[in-house]
């Protein structure tokens, strides 16, 4: 496996399609305005999408965790049962239901397909179990006699919850958050099936580079530098997981 | 008090819509598995039966046309869809078999490796969770050609190479997983089995298999369910070898017909229904109440939680 996974960095960082030499041409291009919109746009919208995600999911985390006990594991069950779909479907499925000709279009006038809005509905739709799993599962952890001893202090409800709870599981909302937000800059599909191609992911554009316009340097370059930006997102991550375990619980 | 009740109804409401959120599209993929092509597009065929219409004639689908179940024989014997699933069966079988194997040697070296010896082979491990899926199959398609320049034993693109894409991911969620429960278990056992006599290999056999087996289920399971799933890396690394995603994913672009609907509906009820045994089996198989913490290991680290 070490091989296997070795390998496929050393070629991460190879550009052999045609010739081998050093040429930044390529990232020149990167660098040209149309790409950098697509990445400003691409980080953008995985930043809203993972936000929502944090936003409609945390309270469900937090529900399973302190209000359920018998249902719990149905709770997670049922959470994991989508996944048995297909993706695809799902999100074709959302297609329909965002149908401009559908129920929610003509009679609710909600008409949002092949918009950003259809694109971030569907990241969220397709991320949101992936996020709640960890934060349920540092809830799950949480002590929460805490709660109530600050309680008995004379601790506000929502202040109790700001100074305990949502410290005590920051960790694994920030886990929970980058989790969704990595695969949501690679994401390629959702924007695809949901905005008709209107609203291209720096991920539709690697994709292109492949298949379409068999412009492999390119194609690479593009690769490597959303992997430079990413990076920067897991240093930080890792200086974020160094310092709680220094200081926090 | 009744404001802490008010909370707690706020709460249900909220969990309430998103699992309706979430089962949405479910509930549509299934209603319109059942759905007639458009009236127009009816009118206009003369066949005897209205599934056998071409899906580029079959008209407007994206709304409700009236109940038939044809589409689900016609799924049934579809003659691009069926192949497609069980390649992607196979690749999965096989993927998942080779990633928990490759993932339970891994996480039995690597827990008890010298930290300082094990930190790079970490840091490779945990990269490739964070490196975009997209760059992966990008990275490997490259690799799968050139490597097929130079090492003629290589396989070509198709099946063998989407089935090596899929180990390196697989590989390393299996490893987490497994790793996970190894670590949180400690040798004690194993300990008191070498003092008692025990070889190594009846050691591993009768002591840390036992012991690590929920942790390789979970792995094996999860590594299915990813690969069977998989749309990006096969589509880069396929040659021209269909798998099931990929089949869906023309489909959805150029014209699905419901009879796609009708099949994953089969799939998705085939699975619940596996589950919903296992879980009865499993409940009357366990004499004594094991705790349900059991699964727990598995599930926060398949999420790189630990």
């Amino acid at each position: 496996m070490a091989i296997l996974v070795a390998f496929s960095l050393a070629t991460q960082r190879g550009f052999g399609s045609l010739s081998y030499g050093f040429d930044i041409s390529q990232f020149r291009l990167v660098g040209s305005s149309l790409y950098v919109t697509i990445f400003v746009r691409t980080l953008v919208m995985a930043s809203i999408g993972s936000l929502l995600t944090i936003a409609v999911g945390y309270p469900l985390a937090y529900w399973m965790a302190r209000y359920l006990t018998t249902y719990k594991l149905l709770a997670l069950l049922l959470l994991i049962v989508p996944f048995w779909t297909s993706f695809l479907i799902r999100t074709y499925a959302l297609k329909i239901i965002l149908d401009p000709k559908g129920y929610l279009a003509r009679d609710l006038g909600i008409n949002i397909l092949y918009t950003k809005y259809a694109v971030a509905v569907g990241l969220v739709y397709n991320y949101l179990p992936l996020f709640i799993l960890p934060v349920f599962a540092s809830l799950e952890r949480m002590d929460w006699s805490l709660i109530e001893a600050a309680t008995d202090l004379g601790a506000r409800p929502f202040t109790a919850f700001r100074q305990i709870t949502l410290r005590l599981t920051l960790p694994g909302v920030v886990t929970g958050a980058l989790l969704v937000f990595i695969p949501m800059t690679g994401e390629f599909i959702i924007p695809d099936i949901l905005s008709g191609g209107n609203y291209e992911f720096v991920g539709n554009v690697i994709g292109d580079q492949f298949q379409q316009a068999q412009n492999q340097p390119f194609g690479s370059a593009l690769a490597i530098a959303l992997m430079a930006v990413l990076s920067v997102f897991v240093v930080v991550y890792i200086l974020f997981a160094r310092k709680e375990e220094r200081f926090g619980g | 008090m009744a404001r802490r009740v008010k909370a707690r109804h706020g709460f249900t409401a909220w969990a309430v819509l998103v699992y309706a959120f979430l089962y949405l599209p479910i509930l549509v993929m299934v209603i319109f598995a059942f759905n007639k092509p458009s009236p127009p597009a009816l009118a206009a065929y003369h066949g005897s039966n209205i599934c056998g219409i071409p899906p580029a004639q079959i008209g407007n689908i994206t709304v409700w046309n009236g109940f038939t179940s044809c589409w689900f024989s016609a799924g049934l014997h579809d003659p691009t869809y069926i192949p497609a699933i069980i390649v992607s069966l196979q690749i999965a079988a096989l993927a998942s078999v080779i990633s928990t194997l490759l993932g339970l040697g891994a996480a039995l070296a690597l827990a008890r490796m010298r930290p300082r010896l094990r930190a790079p082979f970490d840091s490779l491990v945990y990269l490739t969770l964070v490196v975009p899926e997209i760059v992966i199959a990008v990275a490997l398609l490259i690799f799968f050609v050139q490597a097929r320049n130079y090492l003629h034993f290589f396989p070509e693109l198709g099946k063998g190479t989407i089935l090596l894409g899929q180990v390196v991911f697989n590989a390393s969620v299996a490893m987490l997983i497994i790793r996970a429960r190894f670590v949180g278990m400690g040798d004690s056992l194993e300990e008191a089995a070498y003092d008692l006599g025990s070889g190594p290999l009846a050691t591993f056999r009768q002591v840390t298999l036992p012991r690590l087996m929920p942790a390789i289920v979970a792995a094996f399971l999860l590594s299915f369910t990813f690969s069977f799933d998989d749309y990006i890396v096969p589509a880069f690394t396929n040659g021209t070898t269909n798998t099931w995603p990929i089949v869906l994913f023309s489909a959805v672009r150029f014209g699905l017909t419901p009879a796609v609907n009708a099949l994953a509906t089969i799939m998705l009820t085939a699975t619940v229904l596996a589950v919903a045994i296992t879980a009865v089996i499993l409940r009357r198989g366990r004499v004594q109440a094991t705790p349900s913490q059991e699964q727990a290991p598995g599930l926060d680290a398949a999420l790189g939680l630990r």
